[in-house]
């Protein structure tokens, strides 16, 4: 048994890490437990926004912690730099999302009408531009682009960057990173918790479970019941190119270094993220209709990552009410809601009355009689 | 889709053989190579040396000559063969044919196999010593394909450095053309044959390459070429390219002006494919790289998916020919195409064979040891070259917890350039090794992900499917 | 420098590199011709914009990108010289495609 920290957090993903560096913030002792070298890792399959536009459809609760998350991450972003030196080269200049033809452009029309009527969430500043405006910021659509939907909040990330970030940042504040930990046991031990796997058993006052999809069966050892399924996402990436995408689309972003990434698919395929040709064909058709001049643009890599979905497709936290102390963090926004995380959610591990704070995010939820 | 029994990467020996041995049993075969002519590496432009250019088989000697005959028997055996093609992805679906996904003459195009023969062979192991990114340095097969195909050599100030057999064979090469070589820089640690001398009386099934090596030796002994011993510390210097070449030699420092030098230490497999395919490797330490677990009919650990040749661990060109054969006799049995026992006897003979072929290899391992500094690399010294990251950048990732070659380049971009993790995975694996004080079989390598080579996004658009 | 053995016979090929007329032989690899006539550098890195030139002459390096005939980033290993090419040194990081003037004044 190794000496005992404030908290275990279970997950070196960007949930796990951005908590753990938030904790390791508040002065907490943090041992952050990890997987190996190649694990499902969402957090290294993302696509990096920093998203605003379309979040929280249905829950308002949703709509303002993504906001929150939002606001907070320039300040984040300083920290991280303060922290290790790494730049996550946030950028928050606005994004779009393009609508190829007539009936796209009335779908996302409704969508922001639909979401303006509900309180709360109709505050993201979201407007339709029409064909004009967008190739006044995109000079390269194509004549298939009708319009686009904006939010000026939007903005994104380099994920890779804000990960190491976070890692470097936390254990710059002293935290324990355990990689290949493979944590298969978390148990009540006295009054804090003790939690085993490969790379052996650890003690914490308490403990955070923050393991993306993993947290379906090892939540339940603290008794909570988590509904997260996966969902797979496929990215493209061009080898580094001039900027030719200036402005930032839910499907395409021009990174820092050059490279393009292209995705926003969605795919039911279970645990397999094994990669399908045919959906990399779709994406590549998608995007050459958004802008044709792009057939030529050569892609380096593509994979396959799967999203920790829950039901409504909102975040789930709670705080187990049988097991004190033993938290359940799951959500399938990590890079957007990494700043919310670690400054505002972290401390309310250590301070209390997290269940109260986040009700709304409660897997309780989903326990009401489906409806007839 | 068009439908074969067998497809085989690669126009190599392997390649080559294991497609004539396919056709003779009747199965259907194609063959796709990036090259534009059959051959490999090691019989690069066969076809065009041994018609319009005989001068140069004198110059490149027998063993490179004797890559005609199966070049032509190749040629004429009626299997399907691209050449300039790229592989950009092989899908292995758990039940059923495998898919290759080609770029072919400017088109995407796709078929199915029953089989798949992977016959991409070696590569040579990246040297990152400072300055390896200078215009003016490359590797000495760079050299000999310059020799073979255009009868190119580099001038003035030509020196080799490394250690290996095939940087005896090239400079051998150079005295019988009569290019003119400044400096030998030999990197094999002193005692060489003493290494090798518990080897020996294995080895001497492999005479043949022995007696070789040996005639090499003399070669090169009567040239007059300056040769410097036990060298380390090798660095190229240069502003905008090579000007000189710094190193030790027994110790002391010795600094030569080049315009050229080549460096060679040693060939690996070349591990895009079978990685691609999540095939099972391991780590062979003897020859300090991964290599794919292979069936003794030279299957990987993915049905159906083979390999032949040096992709399979380095054999040379003539083990490549044997194992080439035993697959395809094998992929012929399965298909219903080889009865046993004729086949199996076919099988015995080629296992024989090859087994010979392979018994002056750990001689070879241990005269000339792969070099053990890459896995101490440090400082400023460039790993990953396209995307320009730094040894100590690799042990500051190590630092930062990374558990392995996938969330380092997670960290730090290496591997993620247009070579896709090809001149630095091996590397990269040997420093977070050492970093870490875990075996490099543990650390594991790059994920290899399609395409694996750059394909446009117009491509990709033509792909289609049902899935 | 790349120098050629005497007696390598070949039909000789013209094109073009960096505006410049250049000649090689048939069957000999953009790359080959490239540094036979004394290109040195081939490309620069996209990222610091160091000078690279061709290391494996076997595909798998990519420091012998070049743009031919105004597409960028080709492996000049892999492709073979013919008449008329337009070859260019790859400079850092490509634009589009076609969007590079191929004789800028």
């Amino acid at each position: 048994m190794t000496g005992a920290s404030d908290v275990i957090v279970v997950g070196g993903g960007l949930v796990g890490a951005a908590v753990a560096y938030g904790l390791a913030r508040e002065g907490a002792s943090v041992t952050m437990l990890d997987e190996g070298d190649v694990a499902l890792r969402a957090s290294r399959g993302n696509f990096g926004l920093v998203w605003v536009q379309g979040k929280g459809d249905g829950m308002h609760e949703y709509a303002s912690w993504t906001r929150r998350s939002k606001d907070l991450y320039r300040s984040f972003a300083d920290t991280i730099r303060g922290g290790d030196g790494t730049d996550i080269e946030l950028k928050q200049e606005g994004g779009l999302e393009l609508c190829l033809g007539e009936e796209d452009f009335r779908a996302n029309e409704d969508e922001i009408r639909r979401m303006h009527n509900q309180p709360g969430v109709g505050e993201n500043d979201r407007v339709m531009l029409d064909r004009e405006e967008v190739r006044k910021m995109l000079p390269l659509i194509g004549p298939e682009v009708t319009g686009a939907s904006y939010s000026p909040h939007d903005g994104h990330v380099n994920p890779l960057y804000l990960l190491r970030g976070l890692h470097g940042g936390a254990q710059a504040l002293g935290a324990l990173y355990v990689s290949g930990a493979q944590v298969r046991k978390i148990e009540k031990d006295g009054d804090g918790f003790s939690v085993s796997g490969k790379a052996g058993t650890f003690r914490g006052g308490k403990v955070v479970i923050a393991a993306g999809l993993a947290n379906k069966w090892l939540a339940e050892m603290v008794g909570l019941t988590i509904p997260v399924e996966p969902n797979r996402g496929h990215i493209l990436i061009t080898e580094r190119m001039q900027p030719v995408i200036p402005t930032l689309l839910v499907n395409a972003r021009q990174t820092a270094d050059g490279t393009i990434n292209f995705g926003n698919s969605k795919e039911d395929a279970g645990y397999s993220t094994r990669i399908n040709p045919a959906k990399l064909g779709e994406i590549a058709r998608s995007i050459i209709r958004c802008f044709p001049v792009l057939k030529d643009a050569r892609i380096v890599r593509t994979w396959s990552a799967l999203r920790v979905m829950s039901p409504d497709g909102f975040p789930i936290y709670r705080e187990s009410e049988t097991m004190p102390g033993a938290f359940s963090i799951s959500c399938h926004s990590g890079v957007t809601l990494a700043a919310a995380h670690a400054m505002e959610l972290a401390p309310v591990i250590l301070r209390g009355g997290f269940n109260a704070r986040f009700a709304a995010f409660s897997p309780e939820r989903f326990d009401a009689a489906p409806a007839a | 889709m068009t439908r074969f029994d067998l497809a085989i990467i690669g126009a190599g020996p392997a390649g080559m053989s294991a497609a004539v041995t396919a056709r003779d049993a009747g199965l259907s075969v194609i063959v796709v190579d990036e090259q534009p002519a059959p051959g490999g590496q090691i019989w690069r432009a066969i076809g065009r040396n041994a018609g319009a250019r005989p001068g140069n088989l004198a110059i490149l000697g027998e063993d490179y000559a004797s890559g005609a005959k199966l070049a032509a028997r190749f040629e004429a055996s009626g299997a399907q063969f691209w050449p300039s093609a790229s592989v950009w992805h092989v899908d292995s679906p758990d039940d059923g044919d495998k898919s290759l996904t080609v770029a072919w003459d400017g088109v995407t195009r796709q078929f199915t196999a029953r089989a798949l023969l992977i016959a991409t062979g070696a590569m040579e192991r990246p040297v990152p010593v400072p300055g390896w990114t200078l215009p003016g340095v490359m590797t000495v097969g760079a050299a000999q394909t310059l020799l073979k195909s255009s009868g190119l050599y580099p001038e003035p100030s030509l020196l080799l450095a490394g250690s290996g057999p095939l940087l005896l064979l090239f400079a051998a090469q150079c005295v019988a053309a009569g290019i003119k070589i400044a400096a030998l820089l030999e990197t094999t640690p002193p005692g060489a044959y003493l290494r090798g001398l518990p080897h020996l009386p294995k080895a001497m099934l492999g005479w043949r390459t022995l007696l070789k090596g040996h005639r090499l030796k003399r070669q090169l002994g009567v040239s007059g070429i300056p040769v410097y011993r036990a060298v380390t510390d090798l660095a190229a210097k240069g502003a905008e390219r090579l000007e000189r070449v710094r190193f030790r030699s027994a110790g002391m420092p010795v600094e030569l002006e080049a315009a050229h030098l080549l460096l060679h230490e040693g060939v690996v497999p070349n591990p895009q494919l079978t990685r691609l395919l999540r095939c099972e490797h391991h780590w062979d330490a003897a020859q300090r790289c991964f290599r794919p677990d292979l069936s003794d009919r030279g299957e990987t650990s993915v049905d159906n998916v083979f390999v032949a040749g040096d992709g399979g661990g380095i054999g040379g060109a003539m083990a490549a020919v044997h194992s080439g054969r035993i697959a395809a006799l094998e992929i012929a049995e399965r298909c219903g195409a080889v009865n046993r026992p004729s086949g199996d006897v076919e099988i015995v003979k080629a296992r024989d064979a090859l087994r010979a072929e392979l018994a002056v290899r750990p001689l070879l391992d241990a005269m000339f040891p792969p070099p053990d500094w890459i896995a101490r690399l440090d400082g400023d010294v460039t790993v990953c070259r396209c995307e320009e990251v730094s040894a100590a950048a690799i042990r500051n990732a190590a630092a930062l917890g990374a558990p392995g070659p996938n969330q380092a380049k997670a960290f730090l971009r290496a591997g993620m350039g247009p070579c896709q993790g090809r001149m630095c995975g091996l590397t990269v694996t040997e420093i977070l090794a050492d970093a870490r004080g875990e075996s490099p079989e543990r650390i594991g390598y790059y994920r290899i992900r399609p395409p694996i080579k750059p394909v446009t996004l117009g491509e990709l658009a033509a792909l289609d499917g049902s899935d | 420098m790349l120098r050629r053995l005497p007696e390598q016979k070949g039909r000789k090929v013209r094109f073009l590199f960096e505006g410049e007329q250049v000649s090689a032989l048939e069957g000999d690899s953009v790359a080959a011709a490239l540094m036979a006539a004394g290109a040195g550098t081939t490309r620069t890195t996209p990222k610091s914009g160091a000078p690279r030139a061709p290391y494996c002459m076997m595909g798998v390096c990519f420091e012998c990108l070049v743009e031919i005939d105004g597409v960028p980033n080709r492996q000049s290993c892999l492709v073979e010289v013919r008449d008329g090419m337009r070859v260019r040194r790859q400079q850092g990081a490509p634009g589009l495609p076609g969007e590079a003037d191929d004789d800028p004044v």
